[in-house]
């Protein structure tokens, strides 16, 4: 059986992966699909303790996470759009009108 | 064994009356979302306004029906207590208000939709249902429900391309910081195995803590201080404030914050959060001073009162550095004071900003504001009480709100932590007196048209200066009703043999 550790240094370096995503890529797409590498990274951590808890709930868990991040997909994606109409680009170092 | 763990896993009766608003305010939101295609769009945007408000007032009233029956429920997911019904009366008088002010806004603005309506009272579902919530995905849950309605709201002024790009901008790093807020739950079921507020507080007391725990802890903290504005989580705020419908930014600022800001507080003193007092005393007192020098500079004032909302979640956080059992009740019982103070008065604040925008939202600089006093003397006197308890002068919410919090952190010996408060309630004074000189002793520069304030607008404000005012001249009645939802989140810590028997979920320790 693999050991519960393997599971988790996956799961951190994938979350650490859509971190650095995050934080580097200045496309708003990939930046948006660094988010959903998180939350994978999040799934696998839940579904690795499960298995070591013995808890099912941590299989049920995941399930919610995905419909969630579906909803926010969805939401985002909309977002997007909104934002490709008023401004024509999707590189957000050009998103600037309010300064951050 | 399994007979008795499926009948408490049906939900019963009393299970329903104990989410009854949720269930009320979700069922208004539907009803909104299915009438606005079929009526005319013209004359039917006060309309599904008016059902929103009367979803709310039902919502208000199912909670005071909620409130005779405290228990928990649907398998220990959801527990009522004082402390929930006082967040929950908190976050939907909040969203009842905001819809009130809207009605004007959105007819000015020309925006004509009805899901705006309906949006809020989702979101407004979500954030009661976190305050309520004692299962860390529940909390996960509902706390996605308000802040993905919120992202919407954000981006209401379609158009604009301002408003989208902080919908943006709040939508990538609400979705970050709640990434890490679910690393963070689930690191904390790694190391307890469960989910449940309860049994991790009493799997936390049994044993030696281990590191997971703490892990677990701060990267909850970083995206529930996310969601509070508070530094160093807190660089979007003034842009996203500033980009938003500014009824929602009045929304945003007040009633996701209070609910999130009831989710620490279960985390923290139900859970009785090892190692958290430098990461709160940090983040707090960075809160306190880049919110209130951050402010001092702006010359918009919705960037300005969304700094003023980063100082403000500082001040909050002080409340939370208690450690001791004694001082933790008070500073629960102080937070939610402020966090009901805040509410009142930087609800009406927005709610002035928004009727005095105009169109486009063109009048949001602070020289706009010039000669108002004069113009609009009542206007102005309104916006003038709203700022001074800001600011936290006596007779007002925001005096007995920031003394609590203050007396709070000097009971528990805290006293770096209260300097760093006051020295900056005086640099907030700056700002804040600011806006009331320029209404009142300049004369305006150029022609700023103020409309006659509308029926439900008045209402509105009137109804948050009476709240302000009330908080700050008999506060007895709302402070009780803290202690007493203090004393009932700290019970819940204490291992109770009886309780325990009734919390332990069936599906914890359940093979399969």
């Amino acid at each position: 059986m693999v050991p519960l550790s393997y599971y988790l240094v996956l799961s951190g370096f994938l979350f650490a992966c859509g971190v650095t995503g995050f934080l580097i890529k200045r496309n708003i797409i990939t930046i948006f699909m660094s988010i959903e590498l998180m939350l994978n990274g999040v799934n696998l951590s839940f579904v690795a303790f499960a298995a070591h808890w013995h808890a099912l709930a941590g299989q049920i868990f995941v399930f919610f996470v995905m419909v969630v991040a579906a909803a926010e997909a969805a939401v985002g994606l909309a977002i997007i759009i909104a934002v490709y109409r008023t401004r024509e680009t999707l590189n957000i170092d050009q998103v600037n009108l309010l300064k951050l | 064994m399994i007979t008795t763990s499926l009948v408490q896993a049906i939900p019963q009766g009393v299970d329903y009356i104990r989410i009854l608003p949720e269930l009320i305010l979700s069922a208004f939101g539907i009803v909104i979302m299915l009438l606005d295609p079929l009526v005319d769009e013209e004359r039917s945007q006060k309309t599904l306004g008016l059902i929103a408000l009367a979803g709310t007032i039902a919502g208000l009233l199912s909670t005071w029906h909620m409130a005779q029956s405290p228990g928990l429920a649907f398998s220990n997911m959801v527990r009522v207590d004082s402390f929930s019904v006082f967040f929950h009366f908190l976050v939907i008088a909040i969203a009842a208000v905001v819809i009130l002010s809207s009605f004007e806004y959105m007819a000015v603005q020309k925006i004509r939709a009805g899901e705006y309506y309906a949006l809020i009272l989702f979101g407004a579902v979500g954030m009661a249902l976190m305050t309520s919530a004692v299962e860390l995905v529940l909390i996960f849950i509902a706390l996605e429900i308000s802040s993905i309605s919120t992202y919407i709201l954000t981006g209401f002024r379609r158009n604009e391309a301002s408003s989208s790009e902080s919908s943006l901008k709040y939508f990538l790093l609400g979705s970050f910081a709640t990434a890490f807020f679910l690393y963070g739950v689930a690191m904390m079921f790694g190391a307890t195995g469960s989910t449940n507020i309860d049994i991790i507080s009493r799997s936390l007391q049994a044993g030696p803590v281990q590191v997971l725990v703490y892990v677990a802890m701060a990267l909850m903290f970083v995206g529930l201080g996310f969601k509070v504005a508070a530094a160093p989580f807190h660089i979007w705020t003034p842009d996203v404030y500033e980009g938003a419908p500014a009824p929602i930014t009045g929304f945003m600022s007040t009633a996701p914050k209070a609910a999130a800001f009831a989710v620490l507080l279960r985390v923290v003193f139900a859970i009785n959060a090892p190692g958290r007092f430098w990461l709160i005393w940090v983040a707090a007192a960075l809160s306190m001073t880049l919110g209130n020098v951050g402010a001092l500079v702006q010359t918009n004032i919705k960037r300005l009162l969304a700094y003023s909302s980063i100082a403000h979640a500082g001040y909050l956080l002080v409340a939370f550095a208690m450690t001791s059992p004694e001082n933790s009740a008070t500073g629960i019982s102080a937070a939610m004071f402020y966090t009901a103070a805040y509410a009142a008065m930087n609800v009406g604040a927005f709610a002035v900003v928004s009727h005095f925008a105009n169109a486009g939202e063109r009048y949001v600089t602070l020289e706009d504001y010039e000669g108002l006093g004069r113009t609009s003397p009542l206007l102005a006197a309104t916006l003038t009480i709203f700022l001074l308890s800001l600011i936290g002068i006596p007779m007002t919410g925001g005096f007995f709100a920031k003394f609590y919090v203050f007396s709070a952190a000097l009971k528990a010996n805290l006293i770096g932590l209260t300097l760093i408060g006051v020295i900056n309630s005086a640099i907030g004074a700056y700002y804040y007196l600011r806006i009331i000189v320029m209404m009142y002793m300049r004369e305006s520069r150029k022609e700023v048209p103020v409309a006659r304030i509308p029926f439900g607008l008045g209402i509105a404000l009137a109804t948050s200066m009476v709240a302000t005012l009330y908080l700050g001249l008999l506060p007895n009645r709302i402070l009780q009703n803290a202690q007493q939802s203090a004393q009932d989140l700290l019970r819940q810590r204490v291992p109770n043999p009886t309780n325990a028997a009734q919390t332990q979920p069936s599906e914890a320790v359940q093979p399969y």
